[in-house]
């Protein structure tokens, strides 16, 4: 083998505390190199220039360059060695910047380092091989869970751009959080009336199928080769006969139900269609509130049920469908605000969620459009808002900033003076957060047109005097206690990821954090995409965000999908496991670690062996590390590879 | 208020209050919870989330001669309410500490009852209610506050005029004397 | 009821101004099988006064009465005081960094030998006893008094540490009541600060806090205020009338300690609970008690069982 090392000097990152033309030096005397030199920036256009030249000049048949982390550049300089006509498997990096240069100053002891690490990449080169990708056919058509704003948008961009679309959706009707809000920031447009076509748009879209109702049970196969089990919830209707005419509901007994998509205001009945304008339109019996479900004799719906729609022998139904891509979507919930003692914990009724308020100011909503005190139905005249409820709390696990109850709550200040002239609102604030276009403008807007006072700190406690509520806060620029007696308290209520998200990561096989957030590839420049492959995401699921964010990010995801689905065949990594089947005892210890279920028994005239399933190995290792033979390897990664490597380094 | 130089804070006491509370005071954002919910905050000159701003600049005589650190109640509403679960009240406490330490007279009337209080302690073992208010009234010369309070008291025979003297009051005395002693031994004593 | 013993620590007040809170605590316990054994000799805890003067020497006045209540074998200590809890909880918290104990024991010149526990009269009957129990042993109950309990701010919080009850809006104390028969107000203000030590230094403050309090409950309509609190209840009853002219209501509420009305309740005679030592006169209250006649007592005996 002739191996060429290149060093970086990457400027003075390395260069400053790193002898690097005696690095280079030494690894020219290292075993099978025969070419050794440094370059000013190796990843720059002259610099690769001088790496393809080496290859042909010196007739090179692998590469080390010891620069920067492989995160960084090791595509660069694989794409570098393959125009030079070598196998991109024939390069080995060696990072001598942010494991020497930039963490240690001293320069002898960061040279001899360096010197080590280029010495174990030099050595784990010689056992390299070339490896190729193997190519695989793609299903040309996309999953999108969850028919949110994100959702929504993601769909209808794969769809446009031809691809079909499966829609999932676990509510009875897509829309999500947006279908809940009056009016949107900060334009004060009406949700529905932007929203409503979208959804509209779904529901017609030639290449769209939706399953409303809906949950996804299992995903099996691998980027490009999905396959996806759907459970369509029983909805105790038949949805193909329901015309979404209402009558049951009308007619429909049990009415006192909490209502889930007016957030408890008001009351629902046991068969019900969230909203007016629900994609689709179609009746849900919820078993748990429906008389005829509770053992009490009813049926009443299905006996004026026009279309005969109703059945309550209805079963969940388990749907298979293959698809090449996946987008999450799954947004959030609100946190859990009732562990607020001090703002009574759900105990008094004139203390609602911004969400809660949304559904009051909303024409369609329990309330038709009026701000009214739950506990009397009085109209009031003096609200408080209280920001950051379990946002920016590390006291109750919530250390992080929603980003959107700012915005939220100056439109609702606004909205109260519009909707009650002679109205005074109050705003507790810790930091007004408003970087977005016109969003500054309007939270001024609030306070200089709508007269919202604005009060800088927080609110210790809200207790009921009379029948008006005691709201006590501080003033933290007036160096004061303050306290106002208020009609009606909205309580700015963060968000966390959706309660289902943890479930749900298990069965895509990505990672989520502790607040139920899905993890992005790169939180800068990969921020729709998962560690595994195939899986975008989209929303506020990836973390929280205002409208104009989800609808990018669901653009942004729809543009990945399409950028996958594109090619009609796929390559696929080759740095994946490998079964000796001459050492292989068919323990099973390896499928048992493998977190992708890459691997499975196979028979081997009547032995039972490993056998790998190369597209959805995604070559992390475990089973490499289990195996009690070492019959199963990594390439690229095998035992006598990183054993050379050790060897490079103890015993130079 | 004088201003503030920045850049001159006093690090060593901002160290000083951390170490004894067992406290980082760079967790307190300026939220005003603790301030919203005190109970004392009528009686102060600092609020309280002023008092832990004036401790994250290190304004060690401004804090020390506030009359806030002395009217706290150590109610604990701060430190029940924190968003970022500092132990409030205990640093509020510790601020007190350094005061009587450093020699600042803090509210003068409340440093009066705390010592007539343990002065009691110190020669019975136990807290006689008559005796302390006779000392603090002596003390604070403040000899008609809650007289109006007495024929109750006496009606009811809630105070007995004699202290109730404890067998092992020595040990007791000897607990304050070991504190006076070994004062300078523990928490930066005063210079 | 086990037949577990527990370290009592009246503490200061309960020989002067709370002699009725200690002997109706004693009283109660007796009545519901709970053993209290006084810690021999204990001395003060240092209250508010020795915190602020120092943690240490707090810790130290703590750790004695915990080394005396080790010479009866017992572990669990516990005592009717929120402060004195507090004070004891705190030590036994800050003692375990090794470098606190050390100086602590250097005052005490008595390392502590047992693992120890402080909680409070209240929340043994609580969790011991529990509601449900209580109700069984119930023989007058307070059916007819409406009242307010009010906890105090040391008792429950914070959360974190005290882990008894809800730090913001505890209901030991009501459960209790309503087990006995009373009509509990849902009181906002338990919690609240009511100007504890500041009574003799700086009454002014009592007579705004507590004034507060006051007000509330008689506004919600209570016949009466609950407290636990030795502090609390002189603040509320005994300044009452220093409260009534400071603030310029008319109010007469009566405080209890919710031992007297759980003694009461169970049929323990006055010299047991010394209703008569309230300033505030809680005659009008306890004439709402209505008296629920028992079903006709029949005019036979019941059958003895012959032996």
């Amino acid at each position: 083998m002739k191996i060429g090392v290149f060093i970086c000097h990457c400027g003075s990152n390395i260069a400053a505390t790193v002898d690097v033309k005696k690095v280079a030096e030494t690894a020219g005397r290292m075993a099978e190199v025969v070419y050794a030199t440094d370059a000013m920036y190796a990843c720059s256009e002259p610099g690769q220039q001088a790496i393809e030249e080496a290859v042909k000049k010196y007739a090179l048949s692998g590469v080390v360059v010891a620069s920067c982390s492989p995160r960084m550049h090791e595509a660069t300089f694989r794409r570098t060695v393959e125009r030079a006509g070598l196998n991109r498997y024939m390069f080995e990096m060696a990072n001598i910047r942010e494991h020497v240069s930039w963490i240690g100053r001293d320069q002898g002891p960061n040279t001899v380092k360096a010197i080590e690490l280029v010495r174990m990449a030099v050595e784990k080169l010689r056992l390299n091989r070339a490896l190729i990708p193997r190519k695989l056919p793609a299903t040309r058509r996309a999953l999108v869970i969850g028919g949110g704003v994100a959702g929504i948008q993601a769909s209808l961009d794969c769809a446009e751009a031809g691809l079909e679309v499966v829609l999932v959706e676990r509510e009875p009707s897509i829309g999500g959080k947006m279908s809940k809000l009056d009016k949107t920031f900060p334009t004060v447009d009406c949700s529905s009336c932007i929203l409503g076509p979208r959804m509209v748009d779904v529901a017609q879209h030639e290449r769209i199928t939706l399953y409303a109702y809906s949950e996804i049970e299992s995903v099996s196969g691998y980027v490009g080769n999905f396959e996806v089990v759907i459970r369509k919830k029983a909805a105790y209707v038949d949805w193909d006969k329901c015309t979404g005419c209402g009558l049951c509901i009308e007619k429909c007994p049990s009415k006192k139900n909490f209502d889930r998509f007016n957030e408890g205001l008001g009351s629902a009945a046991a068969i019900n269609i969230p909203f007016p304008q629900a994609i689709p339109k179609k009746a849900v019996i919820r078993a748990e509130d429906c008389r005829q479900f509770q053992g009490k004799k009813c049926g009443i719906c299905a006996k004026f049920c026009p279309t005969g729609a109703i059945n309550h022998e209805q079963q969940d139904e388990l749907v298979t469908i293959q698809v090449g891509a996946i987008v999450a979507a799954t947004g959030y919930d609100l946190a859990d605000w009732t562990v607020y003692g001090e703002y009574g914990a759900g105990r008094y009724a004139d203390v609602i969620t911004s969400l809660q308020y949304e559904r009051m100011l909303s024409a369609s909503g329990p309330f038709g459009g009026h701000i009214k005190r739950p506990s009397n139905g009085e109209e009031p005249k003096s609200v408080v808002f209280i920001q950051c409820v379990a946002s920016r709390d590390p006291s109750i696990g919530r250390p992080y900033c929603s980003g959107f109850c700012c915005m939220y709550t100056a439109k609702q200040a606004i909205m109260t003076r519009d909707h009650i002239p002679d109205s005074q609102s109050y705003v507790f604030y810790m930091d007004i957060r408003s970087p977005g276009k016109g969003y500054d403008e309007f939270t001024r807007r609030a306070q200089e047109e709508y007269g919202a006072q604005y009060v800088r700190g927080r609110v210790s406690q809200v207790y009921p005097r009379g029948n008006k509520l005691v709201v006590r806060g501080a003033d933290t620029l007036l160096g004061s206690q303050v306290e106002v007696e208020a009609d009606l308290v909205v309580l700015a209520v963060g968000g966390e990821g959706s309660r289902e998200a943890a479930g749900l990561a298990e069965k895509l096989r990505i990672s989520y954090d502790s607040f139920g957030f899905f993890l992005e590839g790169h939180p800068k420049l990969k921020p729709v995409e998962t560690n595994t492959a195939g899986v975008f995401l989209a929303g506020s699921c990836q973390g929280l965000k205002d409208i104009p964010f989800s609808v990018s990010q669901g653009s942004a995801a729809a543009a990945k999908t399409l950028a996958l689905l594109s090619r009609d065949m796929l390559e696929s990594d080759p740095q994946t496991a490998q079964v000796d089947i001459k050492r292989c005892i068919g323990c099973g210890k390896c499928i048992q670690v493998c977190p992708f279920q890459a691997i499975r028994e196979a028979d081997l005239r009547g032995q039972s062996k490993a056998e790998v399933l190369e597209a959805v190995c995604q070559g992390c290792g475990l089973c490499n590390a289990t195996c009690p033979q070492g019959a199963i390897q990594l390439s690229h990664f095998t035992d006598n590879q990183v054993l050379a490597e050790v060897e490079a380094l103890l015993c130079p | 208020m004088e201003h503030v130089q920045l850049g001159r804070g006093d690090t060593d006491f901002i160290r000083a209050v951390e170490t004894e509370s067992g406290q980082k005071v760079s967790r307190c954002y300026q939220c005003g919870n603790c301030t919203a919910g005190c109970p004392m905050s009528f009686t102060y000159d600092f609020t309280v989330s002023r008092i832990m701003r004036l401790i994250q600049l290190g304004q060690k005589n401004t804090v020390l001669s506030s009359k806030a650190v002395w009217m706290c109640a150590s109610c604990e509403s701060c430190s029940t309410r924190c968003p970022n679960h500092i132990e409030v009240a205990r640093i509020l406490d510790v601020c007190r500490h350094m005061s009587r330490r450093a020699g600042f007279g803090g509210a003068r009337n409340v440093r009066l009852f705390a010592d007539a209080f343990l002065q009691s302690v110190r020669w019975h073992g136990q807290s006689h209610e008559l005796g302390l208010m006779a000392v603090y009234k002596l003390l604070s010369m403040r000899l008609f506050d809650d007289l109006t309070l007495a024929p109750d008291m006496l009606l009811k025979n809630k105070l007995p005029f004699k202290p109730h003297r404890i067998k092992g009051r020595d040990e007791v005395a000897g607990i304050f004397r070991r504190y006076a002693q070994g004062r300078g031994l523990h928490g930066g004593g005063k210079k | 009821m086990s037949a577990k013993t527990y370290a009592y620590y009246s503490g200061c007040s309960g020989s002067g101004t709370s002699k009725e809170y200690d002997l109706s605590t004693r009283a109660l316990c007796a009545a519901l099988g709970i053993t209290l054994a006084d810690v021999p000799d204990w001395s003060c805890c240092g209250s508010t006064p020795a915190h602020m003067v120092d943690h240490a020497l707090s810790a130290a006045l703590s750790a004695r009465n915990l080394a005396q209540s080790e010479q009866l074998g017992l572990d669990d200590f516990v005592t009717p005081c929120p402060s004195c809890l507090k004070n004891t909880h705190n030590a036994i918290e800050q003692m375990r960094d090794p470098g606190f104990r050390k100086e602590v024991d250097r005052l005490t010149m008595r390392p502590l030998a047992r693992k120890h526990r402080a909680f409070s009269v209240l929340q043994l009957i609580y969790e011991e006893v529990t509601p449900e129990g209580l109700a069984l042993k119930i023989k007058k109950p307070l059916h007819g008094l409406k009242l307010a309990a009010y906890y105090g701010c040391l008792l429950t919080r914070p959360g974190r540490s005290m882990r008894f009850d809800d730090e913001e809006n505890p209901v030991s104390m009501d459960r209790l009541l309503e087990a006995a028969g009373a009509g509990m107000l849902p009181f906002p203000l338990k919690v609240e600060c009511c100007g504890g030590s500041f009574g003799i230094p700086r009454g002014d403050v009592v007579a705004r806090l507590s004034g507060r309090i006051l007000e509330l409950a008689c506004s919600m309509g209570a016949d009466a205020l609950v407290v636990a609190c030795p502090l609390c209840q002189m603040n509320l009853d005994l300044r009452q009338k220093q409260i009534r002219s400071a603030v310029r209501l008319n109010f007469h509420l009566p405080v209890f300690y919710y031992t007297q009305l759980l003694g009461l309740a169970l049929g323990l005679p006055e010299d047991q609970i010394l209703l008569d030592k309230l300033v505030t006169d809680p005659k009008p209250a306890l004439a709402k008690i209505e008296i629920i006649r028992p079903p006709d007592v029949p005019a036979q005996p019941a059958k003895e069982v012959p032996a």
